[in-house]
Formats: C-alpha cells, sequence, structure tokens
C-alpha cells in the first residue's frame, strides 16, 4: 500500500460527508424517515403506500447535478467499466442491496450512525466485498 | 411538507455526494484499492456524515413524531443473516466491479453519464429481480 497523495482531498470529502449527515438528519426530523436510497428504489419497485416522500427525495436527488450547475462546473466523473462490467456491477447492486436491506446510506451512514450491530455487519460485508473485488480485478486480473 | 423535506434532503444528499467526489466512480474505486495508490478520502466522507448523523439522530430519538407529524419510522430488524450477509457481500462486489452505490450512479445518471444511465437500469433491473423473487418466495 502507498498513500497517493495527489487524489487525496480530505477538506471536501468532510465538507460531502457533513451535508450527506444533514439531509439524513433533516429527512428523520421532518418526514421521520431513513435516508436509504435502496430501500426508496425498492419502495417503489411496486410503489408502496405513502411513497410520496420516496419520490420527492429522489427527485432532489437527481436535482442535485443541476443545481450544482448553477454555481460551477460539475467534477469530471471517470468511469472505467465497459458495458458488459456495467451490467453485471448493476445487477449485483441491485439485488443485492434489497437482499440486505440497504446500501451505503442506509446502513453505512444511517446504519452506522445508529449503533445497529446489524448495519455495521452489513457495512464490514460489502466494504470487505469491495476491497476484494478491487483487488481481484486490478491486482490479479491487471485491469 | 414531508414532500418539500425530502426533496430538500435529496438535494442536499446529492449535493454532499457530488462536493466530496462520491459520485465519481473512479474517486470511490481509489478508496478501494488499498493494495495500490491508496486514496482515503472516502473514510472522511463517511466520518463527516456518520458525525453529523450521529449527533442529530441522539436527538431525535427522543421524539415521539417528525416535524410534518409523520412517526418516526425507526429501522427495528436487528438480525445478522445470511440475507444481509449475502445481500451485502453481493452489493460490495458491485460496488467494486463499477464504482457505483446506488446514490452516485443516481446522481451521474441524472448528469447525464451514459455509463451511469447503463448501470442505474441493470440496478433497477436487479431489484426488480428481487421483488419479483419475492413476491413468488412469499405466497
Amino acid at each position: 500500500m502507498s498513500l497517493d497523495w495527489a487524489a487525496f482531498t480530505p477538506a471536501p470529502a468532510t465538507a460531502g460527508g457533513l451535508l450527506i449527515g444533514a439531509a439524513a438528519v433533516l429527512l428523520m426530523a421532518g418526514a421521520g424517515r431513513i435516508a436509504g436510497i435502496s430501500g426508496m428504489l425498492g419502495g417503489l419497485l411496486p410503489p408502496q403506500r405513502d411513497s410520496l416522500w420516496r419520490v420527492a427525495f429522489l427527485f432532489g436527488l437527481c436535482a442535485s447535478p443541476w443545481v450544482y450547475q448553477l454555481g460551477a462546473a460539475l467534477p469530471a466523473v471517470t468511469v472505467d467499466a465497459g458495458t458488459p462490467r456495467l451490467i453485471v456491477a448493476g445487477l449485483l447492486v441491485g439485488i443485492g442491496t434489497r437482499f440486505a436491506s440497504g446500501c451505503t446510506s442506509g446502513h453505512g451512514v444511517c446504519g452506522l450512525s445508529r449503533g445497529s450491530r446489524r448495519s455495521f455487519a452489513a457495512t464490514a460485508f460489502f466494504m470487505a466485498a469491495g476491497f476484494a473485488m478491487v483487488y481481484a480485478v486490478r491486482h490479479l486480473a491487471g485491469g | 411538507m414531508i414532500a418539500l423535506t425530502a426533496f430538500a434532503s435529496g438535494l442536499v444528499f446529492g449535493l454532499g455526494l457530488i462536493v466530496s467526489g462520491m459520485a465519481n466512480p473512479a474517486k470511490v474505486l481509489g478508496f478501494l484499492d488499498i493494495a495500490g495508490d491508496w486514496d482515503p478520502s472516502l473514510a472522511f466522507v463517511m466520518g463527516g456524515a456518520v458525525l453529523v448523523t450521529a449527533a442529530g439522530f441522539a436527538v431525535l430519538r427522543r421524539r415521539r413524531a417528525s416535524a410534518s407529524g409523520e412517526p418516526m419510522h425507526w429501522p427495528t430488524a436487528t438480525r445478522i443473516d445470511l440475507r444481509l450477509a449475502a445481500g451485502s457481500l453481493a452489493f460490495g462486489a458491485g460496488w467494486g466491479l463499477a464504482g457505483f452505490c446506488p446514490g452516485p450512479a443516481l446522481v451521474a445518471a441524472s448528469a447525464g453519464v451514459t455509463e451511469a444511465l447503463i448501470f442505474v437500469a441493470a440496478m433497477l433491473a436487479g431489484m426488480g429481480i428481487f421483488s419479483v423473487f419475492e413476491h413468488f418466495n412469499s405466497r
């Protein structure tokens, strides 16, 4: 392991994290709901009762790049994965997050913040699988 | 009231993802690549988010209802079972494969990034497969 100092951006990372936390607190304080994005999507497939908050949150989420663009140019998005890999990855994320009842937001941010042992376990599992997959793709398969 | 709060929350959440760098898969993969040139930035995203959320939730725990009158829907599940483990492992594998998790993928797709649109379509298909599976499994 070696630190990539050129890519390391602790200040914007922390600032962005604080915003994400503020959003999670706002949703619970105002609507009584956990900010879990895979759960919101799953709750719309098929739509459950009382789904207005889900739709509204997802609209806000999707409006964010457009609002950001009013003030500054969007940061570059670099995707190395080709179409087949994107499809396999999307299927794994879609099925996996629904079986686990949560993703990086619901288990990662909100679950850890509640001190939930179940969410700690989920986060440990998906982080471990993420590390392992990147190791396999970059260092075993060579790209 | 609920819709406005939820919209504002989604907007701030998305801005946080963009500002933090999480909306960029290259950044995410840089964090997950501990054996290569490691970029620890995402630990700071998580740290900042958990700091604020833990403090806010500690206060909100004592509330009976939210500002809109809607009761507080705190998760009640505590079981650490095969579904949680296998689901999380599959999710992590997909996350490491492309660098997208659900929130950042939606943000990048909305910004018009073609790869994110492909990923989101596959992700929604995966969630649909789960729903169909659950439907037949629960009968």
